[in-house]
């Protein structure tokens, strides 16, 4: 049975297409489908529009309506996606797990009265539509395949899959779509925003990770942490707990909440292995754990665990690369 | 004010959990189960709120019976009334029924404000709070690190991807916080003992005209579960001063320098 459009909603980054669309784009390719299409929101959706079309999208679906940055995602998109969905068909929407997808398809399930799975790592579409999701901290794997209503909605978390551009050439046809916005959703509007860019590389494409949890014991120490991914040419992340106690700001944070890191080695550093955590991590090539209590579950994911204080370990480290690169 | 603030149980997130090999459902029998903590940032900035401006805080959950206990700890901590929604055809309900079924029991009441976690610890898929507002007909303020009110419209402080934004938001509306917007006071024991005596309503599907909603009509289907695999064990050392060198050997090995 062939599978119907498959279509991406895909976010704007810093007046980009998001790293999520094209990754989803990615996998969309090779499903099979009679058409991978996407769809995208935001002011600088046309220029973005080139980039899903490299990735495989033959047909993009913009509106660069001021109402989708004015005011939240979630409403606008979903106003604006329902009639959409209804005019086309799509069989399957895929959205990345982010803030933003998480609210646009909330919503739109409600308006379309149609299941959404939300987590996926994986999706197969044979016949029926599967989706691949991990629970208890990755411990196991869970396979939920969708039922017959359609269209069929499920979000990803980010890095399930590598975003590669199409092969051979790829033109995509642009079509301008209205922006439709219930009066209801200009009830809560967006007065002031803020960025944290940290020096180094982006955290989710570092080689290298230092993240920090409270075994720190000092928001201060994060200091100790930014020396060493100085040295390493690498990015420092936390856990939600050092998040939470306000010590770093939430764009620093890896795991279920926060972001998604394959790094070549993640150094985590005075943090205990919550599963919310370990899902943002467990995909690194190598894991190294410094931790006091030696039975901290991280060790369990550890390639080199060391049972002790990472605020003794640490400074030694940066005495050791600070004479390697001499 | 009143706000309304939805809890759920969960499996102690510190044990963890189960699913029934034939049903694929959670072993809920296995499980040492508690209020979602991440619900107790809820209910204390519903407290708060509730407290600076007056109304009352209602706690609404859906689940087994065993979920009165988190019912009952809303209740303890300061939530002047509960109610709890339960019914068999509710077992392996999805995000959206899920919705449907607190959207129905919110809705029996006037609400300013209904506030949640921001997905739980649990199942964390994150889509009942836009889903209800939805249902609701009013905005989702997601994702909430602070948030004040005037009694007549709140802002709040939201997680962004790249950092954060200022949100005004007319009432009423959904908001769902973060761990880390507030510090969830401990019920006092007066608190449990009056809890006893609050009022606590239990609804059937019947009650909130919802008949036939639930697992069967639910969208989806756990088809298999498995044990992931595992990561290979990895050298433990306790650390007596060569932790530093063995990182350094196994970056050089890595290749990052």
């Amino acid at each position: 049975m062939a599978l119907g459009p498959v279509w991406v909603f895909a976010e704007l980054s810093q007046g980009r297409a998001a790293t999520g669309a094209l990754e989803l784009l990615t996998r969309a390719r090779s499903l099979g489908a009679e058409a991978v299409e996407a769809v995208c929101f935001g002011p600088e959706a046309r220029d973005a529009a080139a980039d899903l079309g490299r990735h495989g999208a033959t047909t993009v679906y913009v509106s660069t309506d001021p109402a989708f940055t004015e005011l939240l995602a979630g409403g606008p998109g979903a106003d604006s996606l329902a009639p959409l969905v209804a005019a086309h068909q799509p069989e399957l929407v895929l959205f990345a797990g982010t803030h933003a997808g998480r609210d646009v398809a909330g919503r739109l399930a409600v308006k379309l009265d149609v299941p959404v799975i939300a987590n996926g790592l994986e999706i197969e579409a044979d016949g029926a539509i599967t989706v691949t999701t991990s629970i208890f901290g990755a411990s196991q794997v869970v396979r939920t395949e969708f039922g017959a209503r359609r269209p069929a909605l499920a979000l990803f978390r980010p890095k399930s899959f590598a975003a590669a551009p199409a092969p051979g050439e790829t033109a995509s046809r642009v079509v301008e779509v209205p922006a439709l916005v219930e009066e209801r959703h200009r009830r809560a509007r967006v007065v002031g925003r803020s960025s944290e860019v940290a020096a180094g590389p982006r955290l989710e494409d570092a080689a290298v990770v230092v993240s920090g949890g409270r075994g720190l014991q000092d928001p201060r120490n994060f200091e100790l942490l930014r020396e060493v991914a100085g040295l390493l040419h690498g990015a420092v992340g936390a856990s939600r707990a050092a998040v939470d106690a306000g010590w770093v700001p939430y764009a620093l944070q890896v795991g279920q909440t926060g972001k998604t890191v394959k790094p070549t080695v993640y150094i985590a550093c005075g943090i205990s292995g919550a599963m919310q955590h370990t899902v943002g991590m467990k995909g690194a090539q190598n894991i190294v754990a410094i931790n006091r209590d030696p039975h901290a579950p991280i060790f369990k994911l550890a390639d080199l665990g060391i049972v002790g204080d990472a605020l003794t370990v640490l400074p030694q480290l940066v005495e050791e690369l600070r004479s390697r690169a001499g | 004010m009143n706000v309304v603030v939805c809890v759920k149980l969960v499996p102690d997130p510190n044990t963890p959990g189960q699913l029934d090999a034939s049903s694929h459902l959670l072993r809920r029998d296995l499980a040492r189960t508690v209020l979602d903590p991440g619900d107790e940032f809820g209910v204390e900035a519903g407290l708060r709120l509730v407290e600076a401006h007056g109304g009352e805080v209602r706690a609404v959950s859906m689940g087994p019976e065993r979920a009165l206990d988190a019912v009952r700890k809303a209740l303890a901590m300061g939530a002047a009334r509960g109610a709890l929604v339960s019914d068999e055809g509710l077992g392996g309900s999805d995000a959206l029924t899920t919705a449907k079924v607190l959207a129905a029991a919110i809705r029996r009441e006037p609400f300013d404000l209904v506030i949640t976690a921001t997905e739980s610890t649990d199942g964390y898929a994150g889509l009942v709070p836009p889903a209800l507002a939805e249902l609701l007909g009013v905005p989702a303020v997601t994702f909430a690190t602070g948030v004040t009110s005037d009694g007549t419209s709140l802002t709040a402080t939201r997680q962004t991807e790249s950092g954060s934004e200022t949100v005004v938001a007319a009432l009423p509306c959904v908001l769902s916080v973060t761990a880390g917007v507030n510090e969830p006071r401990y019920p006092s024991l007066r608190g449990i003992m009056g809890a006893k005596s609050k009022p606590l309503d239990r609804l059937t599907l019947a009650d909130l005209g919802l008949e036939g909603l639930g697992g069967a009509s639910a969208g989806q289907t756990v088809v298999s579960v498995a044990r992931a695999e595992e990561r290979a064990a990895g050298e433990i050392l306790s650390d007596e001063g060569e932790g530093a060198r063995r990182i350094v050997e196994l970056l050089v090995r890595a290749r990052v320098i």
